[in-house]
């Protein structure tokens, strides 16, 4: 029999083990957890024409979804995310039973089922490469039996039966250069015409058979200006194309067998020409639309001889297509703003003097500019047509407007978050009573029969819904105040669109939402990107008067000269308290760990010049500042020129500006990657914020190493040219990944490690003295995760107890990455499954909670991987003292446990990110991840070990408190009466 | 868990040249590229029988094709293809949420055009047909025990309960068994060796 010390030792590490996957029980899903679904903004939206059922729509969006939607109420029925490589570019119906995707420049045909959205035919075609590939239903079935689909992009055209997916016909145009731009189709014969482009003045007319694709007729125009490409069709044979210089138009007419055409200069027609000109898609019945910077303009053709303006409507304002209402008319939707409302117009073709509808809806002021506008009809009951349109706007959002109304809105915008910060919630304040939840008593004990049946197990699946009801509404999650253990905060969202918006933790709704002035697109169509956000001001507790705020920053146009902009956020309320327009453009923005007098977090902001400056620009902030100067550092990566360069600052900028916030700077070393043989492929840094608890580790034979615990340290791995690009194109021998540990300060390097036969994609992740970074090794053929982890040797001394006493260590020593402290490292490798999108680590509030890899998988789940699974100490027979400290026995992989995904049954659609934030709780991290999908929850990688979790069973502790008394009193009156017995004996 | 993997059920290995089904007039003249086709076979039989499982629905299987180079949807019957791959080595995961799926090294030989090869990398198991099965289906949830009373007992504080009733029914019993000559013997021992207090100490330090 083992001792049992050793049985004890053996029943803890079982205990230790079985924490490694910590789960949740199903009925515990949204609990603390919640997800939100998104498609992103949309840009084409197809109505299903059928009369029965439930009316929905198909969209696809900028984020690559097809979906399809319930017009009642926007959610989602089907969904479905296309890689970003592989751009889907149209989308039609066809049969009323699938919808027909076109992606990959026209190279990519897919049918998917209408009611579930399964994937019915893929056809992969061969085409030229094409800006606009294009797709055109045989509306008339006569061609064939089974209806056409026809896909032309560059200089093929193709004929694709849409029931089962196979190429009826495949054309290649011969033509140099030639890009078809139009498909149409003769309502009388089975004739197509193709029109296309070559060069860029030729214009060429084909007609082809419908039914064998064999050209009938070709005929070549040539024009004497040369055309932008952009052309619609006017009516049923007039074309109407911009020239070069966006100023002139051409109405081409194909009469039989020949070509007439006429131009028109648009400064006749329209007043204003600033900007870019672009003709809006599809009118028909000889209306088209032209869009200018400031206007709208509906104009009317006559013949090819000339067009005449209609109606003109100011900017912002949107055109619908066409939508064919009865055989011989077509309808059209224009909206535009009034103020703070929306008129929705609606005519028809035939009489665009008149207006079938003019309702005025009013929407959120957040929201922006109509960008696109998708009409849909409907009778009603009274035989007479009805209009709804679906509005996308400026932040990305989806509205259904009907009869003046917004029917429902989507806030789509979250679908392309751009960077994450977090906010405390206000304190509560003294007086305001909370308690008023549980006021009814009887309620109070119905609940907790309630709670008690379902602790012994004997509750009904009714009463366990209740159960979970009552949870979720006693839960105090949704409160809008600060707790006691630091659940509940303020996400702060940056999306693409330039809208910040927060959401509470507790279940994910919109607490406000602000689209930033700052980045919203100017009229001359210059577009601002944003780029980050921070905390500005955390103010502390004594003056909690204040409200915290962000800092939001952001490029003015896409181009990374462009000069930045900044503004300042309140967090509670998401007004703008500060804008700022930049005279530099924004390359780096380095938040210093240094706060001025009013709390403001001190930022550095490198521009392309290498100059930093320093916001707020306060007085006080730079006094604050001037002392830290030498101490601060930082680097810069240079992926083009394959460099990583160190620099300090230095005092003002040039002498001949005399801007005090502005610093120039000293290159202090540089690396110089060999191009030829490696290409940085990652840098990676620990977070700022992150807390380290011990700075010594006790290994199993009661040694004491020192971690090595820079701020500075930075991971780069470098791959070898071939390497660079995707799995399976570069050979084991011709590539190989080099991992560096640099001293951000010194240049020095730390630590060099070669990995042959790999590649990347590499993901790296770096804290506390560790580094684990993933990379794809070509010999084994599967992705490998190694672990670094770097101790200080020059430190490991201070293991005397003697010299601890005398006071002979150098633990009190300034830390400076000036000396060149000697390092040791471990390392070691483990293969890993899956293909890896992002990876990160949990936070805790003083890190001394164990960690756990946070990774976001291919399949777009996150799987939490216990640091100790990657621990380079891992051996094959660990002894009895390593087992004690918890060392894993190895493996050569990582295991997949599956109750380990903190998604557990759900995906995060288009995964980008995983931000893990610390909460006041030491035990526990709050995570939260985005793609396309939202998905926060709350993880505890040791357990909870520092309170009661949800699961503790209050019934049986006031069982177990019922029996002692009851045992007591028993045993007291039986003592009471052996003792009588004695007494009379 | 490896001894029921479907996997022994594999057969026969399908391949496919760009230029296979459709006219020649419509191929293109540089068609370098290969074709990977294959098929997912999720056994509805697994699924349902157990309670928890997710229902099997190939309408959400993506595979993918390098690590997310390419990615394809599962047909209704379970094939997919992709078409213009070029020769090297490639990796092919599948992603179907409530199942594993082990990635496939697929091999296409540039010198012998047509020649490919697959294997699993998890257990280097050559397939001699690209079917695809599932390792194992993944279960995301802890089950929940049902009530006992041997887990009550287990708690803490059943734990206390149990050390409570010892205390008072067993010791007493345990107290007479002992004979009340060691008895006194115990007790006279404890007398004689007195604890020692720290006011002793301090008592004794001074004197």
């Amino acid at each position: 029999m083992a001792p049992p010390r050793h049985l004890l030792l053996i029943l803890l590490a079982a205990a230790s083990l079985a924490t490694l996957a910590a789960a949740v029980y199903e009925d515990q899903v949204g609990l603390a957890d919640w997800h939100q679904k998104y498609i992103g903004k949309v840009k084409q939206a197809v109505y299903h024409s059928q009369k029965s059922g439930r009316r929905r729509v198909v969209v696809l969006t900028e984020e690559n979804v097809i979906a399809s939607l319930d017009l009642r109420s926007g959610d989602i029925f089907w969904r479905h995310v296309i890689e970003k490589n592989d751009p889907v570019d149209q989308l039609g119906l066809s049969l009323a039973k699938y919808a027909v995707t076109l992606s990959m420049g026209g190279s990519t045909l897919r049918a998917w089922n209408l009611p579930d959205g399964q994937m019915i035919w893929e056809t992969n075609l061969q085409v030229s490469k094409s800006s606009k590939p294009l797709l055109h239903f045989l509306s008339n079935s006569k061609v064939a039996k089974d209806n056409l689909v026809l896909v032309s992009a560059g200089q093929w055209i193709y004929a694709v039966s849409s029931i089962d997916g196979v190429i009826a016909w495949g054309k290649e145009f011969s033509l140099d250069g030639l890009e078809i731009k139009q498909v149409l189709q003769s309502p009388e014969n089975d004739i197509l015409y193709v029109v296309g482009i070559a060069g860029s003045s030729k214009l060429n007319l084909y007609q082809l058979n419908a039914k064998t694709g064999e050209v009938v007729k070709h005929i070549q125009e040539s024009f004497p200006g040369a055309l932008c490409g952009e052309t619609i069709l006017g009516s049923h044979n007039v074309l109407v194309a911009l020239d070069e210089t966006r100023s002139g138009l051409f109405l081409i007419e194909f009469k039989g067998e020949s070509i007439n055409y006429n131009k028109v200069h648009i400064s006749d027609l329209v007043q204003d020409l600033s900007g870019r000109v672009k003709l809006l898609p599809l009118m028909s019945n000889g209306i088209i639309a032209l869009q200018a910077s400031s206007t709208v303009s509906l104009l009317k053709l006559k013949g090819i001889d000339g067009l005449e303006v209609i109606q003109s409507f100011e900017q912002p304002a949107a055109v619908s297509n066409a939508l064919t209402i009865t055989e011989k008319d077509e309808g059209f939707a224009v909206v535009r703003h009034m103020g703070s409302e929306i008129e929705f117009i609606v005519k028809f073709t035939s009489d665009v003097s008149n207006e079938v509808i003019r309702e005025k809806i009013n929407i959120d002021q957040h929201r922006g500019n109509i960008q696109k506008v998708f009409l849909n009809n409907y009778i009603r009951t009274d035989k007479s047509h009805g209009f709804r349109a679906l509005l996308v706007l400026e932040d990305h959002s989806l509205l259904l407007v009907q009869q003046g109304n917004v029917v429902w809105s989507r806030e789509d915008g979250l679908a392309s978050i751009i960077d994450v910060t977090t906010s405390e919630l206000p304190v509560e304040k003294d007086g305001v009573s909370v308690a008023n939840v549980e006021h009814n008593l009887f309620e109070w004990l119905k609940g907790h029969m309630l709670k008690l049946k379902g602790t012994l197990m004997l509750a009904s699946a009714d009463e366990l819904a209740a159960i979970q009801a009552l949870r979720l509404k006693n839960s105090e999650k949704n409160k809008m105040t600060r707790d006691h253990n630091g659940f509940r905060k303020l996400l702060i969202l940056l999306t693409k669109a330039g809208k910040v918006i927060a959401l509470h933790t507790g279940d994910g709704r919109i607490i406000w939402s602000n689209l930033l002035p700052s980045l919203r697109a100017s009229k001359s169509g210059e577009m601002p990107s944003a780029l980050r956000i921070y905390q500005w001001q955390v103010p502390h507790h004594r003056v909690m008067r204040e409200n915290p705020s962000i800092l939001v920053v952001g490029r003015s146009g896409t181009d990374s000269a462009a000069p930045g902009v900044l503004s300042v956020l309140d967090s509670y309320s998401g007004e703008e308290l500060n804008s700022l327009k930049f005279d530099h453009s924004v390359v780096q923005i380095i938040p210093l760990m240094l706060k001025d007098s009013s709390e403001q977090r001190l930022h550095l902001i490198v521009d392309s010049h290498y100059r930093a400056h320093l916001y707020p620009r306060s007085p006080d902030a730079i006094n604050v500042f001037l002392h830290e100067i030498p101490n601060t550092y930082f680097y810069t990566v240079d992926i083009e020129k394959n460099v990583i360069r160190g620099h300090s600052l230095q005092k003002s900028c040039d002498l001949s500006s005399d801007d005090e916030y502005c610093f120039s700077t000293k290159e202090l070393w540089s690396i110089v990657f060999p191009s030829d043989a490696e290409r940085i492929a990652i840098t990676e840094t620990r977070k700022m914020n992150e807390v380290v608890h011990t700075q010594a580790k006790i290994i199993a034979d009661q040694d004491v190493m020192y971690k090595y615990l820079s701020k500075n340290l930075v991971f780069v791995a470098t791959v070898s040219p071939k390497a660079a690009s995707e799995i399976g194109s570069a050979a084991p021998e011709e590539a190989w990944l080099v991992a560096y540990l640099i001293d951000a300060v010194t240049g020095r390097i730390l630590h060099r490690v070669t990995h042959h036969g790999a590649q990347g994609p590499v993901h790296a992740v770096v804290s506390e003295n560790w580094v684990v970074y993933l990379y794809f090794n070509l010999r084994a053929h599967r992705f490998e995760m190694a672990v670094i982890e770097i101790y200080d040797q020059s430190r490991a001394d201070n293991k005397d107890v003697l010299k601890l006493i005398l006071g002979k260590h150098n633990l009190s020593a300034p830390i400076t990455s000036y000396i060149r402290s000697e390092v040791m490292v471990k390392s070691q490798s483990y293969f890993f499954t899956h293909s890896v999108k992002t990876m990160t680590v949990t936070q805790t509030a003083k890190g001394i909670t164990s960690k756990q890899l946070l990774i976001g998988t291919i399949g777009d789940q996150v799987l939490a991987l216990d640091k100790r699974f990657v621990d380079p100490r891992r051996s094959v027979n660990p002894t009895q003292q390593e087992k004690e400290e918890g060392i894993i026995p190895l493996t050569d992989s990582l295991p997949i446990i599956p109750m380990s995904y903190v998604t557990h049954s759900l995906q995060v659609e288009a995964l980008r990110g995983i931000v893990a934030i610390p909460s006041k709780l030491e035990s526990t991290t709050l995570v939260f991840t985005y793609g396309v999908d939202l998905f926060y929850t709350r993880l505890a990688p040791s357990r909870t070990y520092d309170s009661l979790t949800d699961e503790f069973s209050y019934a049986l502790l006031l069982i177990t408190i019922v029996a002692l008394v009851a045992a007591i009193i028993f045993t007291w009156i039986w003592s009471e009466k052996k003792e009588l017995n004695d007494k009379w004996r | 868990m490896a001894a029921c993997l479907p996997l022994l059920l594999l057969a026969l290995f399908a391949v496919a040249l760009a230029c296979v089904g459709v006219d020649a007039a419509y191929q293109p003249r540089s068609a370098e590229g290969h074709t990977i086709a294959g098929r997912i076979k999720i056994d509805a039989a697994i699924t349902s029988a157990k309670g928890f499982g997710l229902p099997a629905k190939t309408s959400n299987t993506k595979v993918i094709l390098n690590g997310g180079q390419r990615v394809t949807f599962a047909r209704p019957d379970g094939y997919f293809a992709f078409h213009n791959v070029p020769a090297g080595t490639h990796l092919i995961e599948v992603s179907s949420l409530g199942y594993l799926f082990s990635p496939v090294r697929v091999d296409i030989s540039a010198r012998n055009p047509g020649h490919i090869q697959a294997a699993l990398t998890d257990t280097r198991r050559v397939l001699n047909e690209l079917v695809l099965e599932p390792l194992r289906e993944e279960q995301y949830y802890e089950i929940r025990e049902p009530f006992s009373i041997m887990s009550l007992l287990k708690s803490p504080m059943g734990l206390m309960l149990g050390f409570m009733v010892i205390m008072v029914f067993v010791m007493p019993k345990m107290m007479e068994n002992i004979d009340p000559e060691e008895m006194k013997q115990a007790q006279e021992q404890m007398r004689n060796s007195p604890v020692p207090s720290f006011s002793g100490l301090l008592a004794r330090a001074n004197s």
